[in-house]
């Protein structure tokens, strides 16, 4: 268990890299504490499988340093860094059996055989797969095949890190919360550091203490799964966590007044933006209430998704979705109220806050 | 769901029963005509039983034609096989060495038999052959026309010049099917070479080298148009395999009857033995 310190990281797959866009890794400078659960979330071609690369020793970036523990193992192969790591699609060793599978990590690193014996019991416990042990593991289903990959991350006590690669997308969805759960408890039991990579954001959000969510080959944010729904650093992260995502609408700001359309809002603070910048106004659908007071909208249609419904509208010539629980009324002259509290800044498409 | 029925779709399958009947039926039946009657020429034959079967069983030229067959094939499966993934793990798997590699893998396959044949009658010969000349100033004794050892050497790495490739390039076929995470996962476990070769490399190579270990099989033990052309069965009888001993008695002899049963009991033979490598090999596949 270990501490990783990512030191001012980059990586270009294609060499001599001449501009910014030639990185699929923008610069990466992060700490990633002892024993905590992170998500890398981000859509696919992010750079989150290449960061997770890096930190394995898949992957030499080009530069920068990484620390385990403050020391330096940039240079180090995956086995010297001693980290675990489970695919997207599982890999077993299809002529072994379930056991031998198990097993392989801890030979290999010439554990002696009853300790071997003693901890392939105890995962294949956790895994739910000791009747099977005996088996060719060739036979199994997709789900037991990736509990036997996970397994094999975690026969290893001793590991810095256990790193996930998308590790469901192969599973079924029930079993994904099955796995998902057993993973947690594992986490809280063992307290090894976990790095989670998906594109899912419910499975980022429940797994990870801490969400990293990147975007285009940088972190855009890393915080807990209630800071990225309430305040978004960036525009991306506001459409991609919560769905529907947050509503972005291009504003102008003069003062603690801002203009959206036709409309004018009030702050009750004066939101620092420099002169030139595309300057948006962010707002969650869950903060927009529905009533016969406020701003004029056109609703264009409502889905009913059972538990609330979701309002389709267009706002000062813009699209704009809202929540409105299940049992709240659509007036027939629509208008809506923005939670003040709940209004998000842009420049740039990077998040002005309150302090500055 | 109604289904048309059209009787006249059965037309559609005519061409290719016409075809195959006169390329395989026909001729093998001719053959099979030929092995139960005997004649004393006018075109007139006489039924003749399983007498010439029990012939070619009781000859000791049958028997010993068989026996080098099953060394030969024996011997070159035991090198190109493994030369064959030896040199296929090597192959790079990306970049110009790639076409460049598979471009010189697939040239000796792409030359007729009786040329590869007449090269190396050439090539081996000692008066104006390099490979001949060569080893005889080394002071190397070689003469395949007369030294039986020789002989075979000669026919021995002909083969392997010419076939191994084709191990190579149904090895690295399976090779490059391996997704990078399985080389990846083997690394994370702490896999060595030879465990990443023993359970990634090798059990996904399994059914191509089933393939092409069949092949090389059926091939071997069908050799005929090099040794003709390079020792022409000699020296002696020593390497006068199955094929250039039924030429002989055909075409030479004109013992049809004799002939025919013995290209019977041949096929036979390559079917049973093909048959029993398939089962053997694919047997731990139903295990699981």
């Amino acid at each position: 268990m270990a501490r990783i310190t990512l030191d001012h990281i980059r990586h270009a797959y294609g060499e001599k890299p001449k501009s910014e866009a030639d990185y699929s890794l923008k610069e990466v400078h992060h700490e990633w504490n002892d024993g905590g659960a992170y998500a890398l979330l981000g859509p696919s071609g992010c750079g989150k499988t290449t960061l997770l690369n890096i930190i394995s020793g898949l992957l030499q970036p080009s530069e920068g340093r990484i620390l385990f523990d403050g020391k330096d193992v940039t240079y180090l192969s995956t086995q010297q860094r001693n980290i675990a790591q489970v695919f997207q699609f599982p890999v077993i060793y299809d002529t072994m059996t379930v056991y031998d599978n198990l097993a392989f990590p801890l030979r290999n690193r010439g554990v002696a055989e009853p300790e071997v014996d003693r901890r392939v019991r105890e995962i294949l416990e956790m895994i739910d797969l000791s009747s099977w042990a005996k088996k060719t593991a060739r036979g199994l289903t997709a789900d037991q095949k990736q509990k036997i990959s996970l397994g094999r991350g975690l026969v290893r006590n001793d590991v810095n890190a256990i790193l996930f690669d998308e590790p469901l997308t192969v599973i079924d969805p029930h079993m994904k919360w099955v796995l998902r759960s057993q993973l947690k408890k594992l986490h809280r039991q063992f307290g090894f550091t976990m790095v989670y990579v998906t594109h899912d954001q419910t499975e980022a959000l429940t797994f990870a203490d801490k969400v990293v969510v990147m975007y285009d080959g940088q972190i855009v944010q890393i915080g807990t799964p209630a800071e990225l729904f309430e305040k978004p650093k960036h525009t991306f992260v506001g459409y991609f966590i919560g769905s529907p995502g947050m509503n972005v609408l291009p504003a102008s700001i003069d003062g603690s007044s801002i203009r959206i359309g036709e409309q004018t809002l009030d702050l009750d603070y004066k939101p620092q933006v420099a002169v030139g910048a595309k300057t948006e106004l962010g707002i969650r659908p869950e903060f927009i209430s529905l009533s016969r007071d406020g701003m004029p909208v056109s609703i264009s249609k409502v889905e009913d998704i059972g538990r609330q419904k979701i309002v389709r509208a267009e706002f000062a010539g813009k699209p704009i979705a809202i929540v409105v629980p299940e049992d709240g009324e659509i007036p027939a002259d629509p208008r809506v109220t923005f939670d003040p509290a709940a209004i998000n800044i842009y420049a740039d498409s990077w998040r002005v806050g309150r302090e500055g | 769901m109604n289904k048309t029925w059209n009787n006249k779709a059965w037309f559609m399958v005519l061409p290719v029963l016409l075809l195959v009947a006169f390329s395989a039926v026909i001729p093998l039946m001719t053959v099979v005509n030929y092995s139960v009657q005997d004649t004393f020429g006018n075109n007139q034959f006489f039924w003749n039983g399983v007498g010439w079967f029990s012939d070619v069983l009781e000859s000791d030229r049958f028997w010993q034609a068989l026996g080098r067959n099953l060394l030969f094939s024996g011997i070159i499966l035991a090198i190109e096989i493994p030369l064959g993934i030896l040199i296929a793990l090597n192959m790079p798997k990306k970049g110009l060495g790639v076409p460049f590699c598979l471009v010189l893998m697939a040239l000796p396959l792409l030359i007729p038999w009786n040329v590869v044949g007449t090269i190396w009658q050439v090539f081996g010969r000692v008066d104006i052959g390099l490979l001949g000349r060569t080893l005889d100033a080394l002071g190397i004794s070689y003469n395949y026309v007369n030294n039986v050892f020789d002989a075979w050497m000669t026919l021995i790495v002909m083969d392997v010049w010419h076939w191994t490739s084709l191990v190579v390039l149904l090895c690295y076929a399976g090779l490059v099917s391996i997704p990078e995470a399985y080389y990846q996962a083997a690394k994370i476990d702490g896999a060595s070479r030879w465990a990443v070769f023993r359970y990634i490399q090798l059990p996904k190579m399994k059914r191509v080298l089933l393939i092409a270990f069949l092949l090389r099989f059926m091939d071997s033990f069908m050799i005929y148009t090099e040794p003709f052309v390079i020792t022409g069965g000699g020296p002696g009888n020593s390497t006068t395999f199955l094929s250039i001993d039924l030429v002989k008695m055909a075409i030479g002899q004109f013992d049809l009857g004799p002939a025919a049963a013995m290209s019977i009991i041949y096929f036979l033979i390559i079917l049973l033995l093909s048959w029993i490598f398939y089962t053997v090999m694919t047997s731990s596949d139903e295990q699981a």
